[in-house]
């Protein structure tokens, strides 16, 4: 599935705020793959999408540089950088005064598509994250649900098929049952279109659940990158240690729930 | 009463219906002069943080300036007829516009802008395709604003020959005449009415995404 071929590289990478004493993100190293569904794990306020606004240019690290299929990204026009990666943001944002239809087929549109082109574009991408077009094309973000908005988020990232896709917690606001399936769909895009996907979650089951590889930060710092498989057979540090211990713990809750 | 304004519209159509669109004419283009200055300040005003305090404050204090004495300010320099009475409105239009303007843009919030540059716009396409668009009902509301000031206060024009409505007024207050008075008070009433109730229909039309929202 992973070409040695990578799509990514942090190279000691450091990002600090202007009145903030110590680095948002922290001399982060990293090869991402191509292919590679990477998922980003951490509490709050640790640096993940800051690390991910990094790539697509909103941040500009301090130090260290990025590199995308081998490109310094510093020395591209952000815009171009911009228009080679699908973006879905923490808060899904949606353009309330844009239709469904003309959400997704917003950068298209910068791109100067024809007309035919965009319009079956649009009802594909709908129906791959699971919205009738003919049901949601002509409504707006405010007439759609949680859910169904971040559907459309994914849909908008995707539309003009980016070798690289940036997730900022797109399943935040989605109960359980349907993030089940939003995972399981998800999965299922990123297998069938063999893009790499760099996703953050600060759920433990999620990250380990959709990540080829889990990267694991704490305030700033990149703790651990592996397979899910490794990481829970021997974390790296205490951090690691005490999420698994209390991922396991939640899970020993449920299952005493049941006996 | 009734029969002297029947007596009225009788003998005087004509002038009464150049009244109107003499009112209306002036009103409309000071309000498109109002919307072509206060729009682009108000972006300029929130573009430049330094420009910001000095473009409002600006207009802030001629907003407290009585538009009658604007008008008799204006009178040693420019004269009188249209030209002032459209310079008077202009000023008196233009704060509301402005300061809606200057509300509404700085209203978007922040993780639109950056979701728009995400996706790749330029800061061209920014403004144009995301910020504008999202402080419209801001500024909508603040030309509505703007556009039932001017109607009332064309009133006052008259008083330097520009004509309209206020004629009519001025007469009934000089040779005492309930009838004229009456006339000219409520046309100017439901000129101002329907033109906001046309202003309404049309940020309906820009706007279907609001109505969306109910
Ligand atoms: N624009 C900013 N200006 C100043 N400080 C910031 C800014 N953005 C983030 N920070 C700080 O940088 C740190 C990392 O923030 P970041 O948004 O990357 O966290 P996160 O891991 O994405 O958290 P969450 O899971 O809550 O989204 C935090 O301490 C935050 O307060
Ligand atoms: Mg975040």
């Amino acid at each position: 599935m992973t070409s040695a071929n990578p799509a990514i590289i942090f190279q000691n990478v450091c990002k600090k705020f202007e009145n903030s004493r110590t680095n948002a993100v922290d001399h982060v190293d990293v090869t991402i793959q191509e292919g590679e569904f990477i998922t980003i794990l951490g509490s709050s306020g640790c640096g993940k999408t800051t690390l991910l606004k990094m790539v697509n240019r909103l941040y500009e690290p301090d130090e260290g540089k990025i590199l995308l299929f081998g490109e310094d990204i510093s020395t591209v026009d952000a815009v171009k950088v911009r228009r080679r990666i699908g973006y879905v943001i923490q808060q899904v944002g949606l353009f309330p005064h844009m239709t469904i239809g003309e959400n997704v087929a917003v950068v298209p549109k910068l791109l100067k598509w024809k007309k035919e082109k965009i319009d079956a574009r649009v009802k594909e991408l709908l129906t791959l994250v699971g919205l009738e077009p003919e049901e949601y094309e002509n409504r707006y973000p405010s007439q759609l649900s949680g859910g169904q908005q971040q559907r459309v988020g994914l849909a908008r990232a995707l539309a003009i098929d980016p070798k690289i896709m940036l997730l900022d917690e797109p399943f935040g606001a989605i109960d359980a049952i349907n993030r089940l399936n939003l995972q399981d769909e998800l999965l299922r895009i990123h297998g069938g279109l063999g893009k790499t996907f760099l996703f953050v979650t600060h759920d433990i089951h999620e990250a380990f659940k959709m990540g080829d590889r889990v990267i694991i930060m704490n305030e700033g710092e990149i703790c651990q990158f592996d397979t899910p498989r490794h990481i829970a057979a021997h974390p790296a540090n205490d951090f690691v240690e005490m999420l698994i211990r209390s991922a396991r713990e939640q899970e020993q809750i449920f299952f005493d729930a049941c006996q | 009463m009734l029969q002297l304004t029947m007596a009225y519209f009788q003998n005087n159509m004509e002038s009464f219906l150049l009244a109107v669109r003499q009112h209306m004419w002036i009103s409309l283009l000071s309000l498109l002069a109002a919307c072509v200055i206060g729009i682009p300040c108000g972006y300029a005003a929130t573009r430049y943080a330094r420009g910001e305090k000095w473009i409002t404050g600006f207009f802030q204090i001629l907003r407290i300036i009585p538009s009658l004495a604007v008008l008799i300010l204006l009178i040693p320099i420019m004269g009188t007829g249209i030209k002032p009475a459209m310079t008077a409105l202009v000023l008196l239009a233009v704060p509301p516009i402005l300061m809606n303007t200057v509300v509404g843009l700085k209203e978007v919030p922040d993780f639109m802008l950056e979701t728009a540059r995400g996706i790749g716009m330029t800061e061209r396409q920014v403004l144009w395709k995301v910020k504008f668009p999202l402080a419209l009902p801001m500024i909508f509301t603040g030309v509505k604003t703007a556009m039932v000031e001017i109607i009332a206060s064309a009133t006052l024009a008259a008083k330097i020959g520009a004509g309209g409505l206020g004629g009519l007024i001025f007469t009934g207050l000089g040779l005492n005449r309930t009838d004229l008075l009456l006339i000219g008070g409520i046309s100017v009433a439901v000129l101002s009415l329907t033109a906001a109730l046309l202003l309404d229909v049309l940020s309906g039309l820009i706007m279907r995404y609001k109505k969306a929202e109910k």
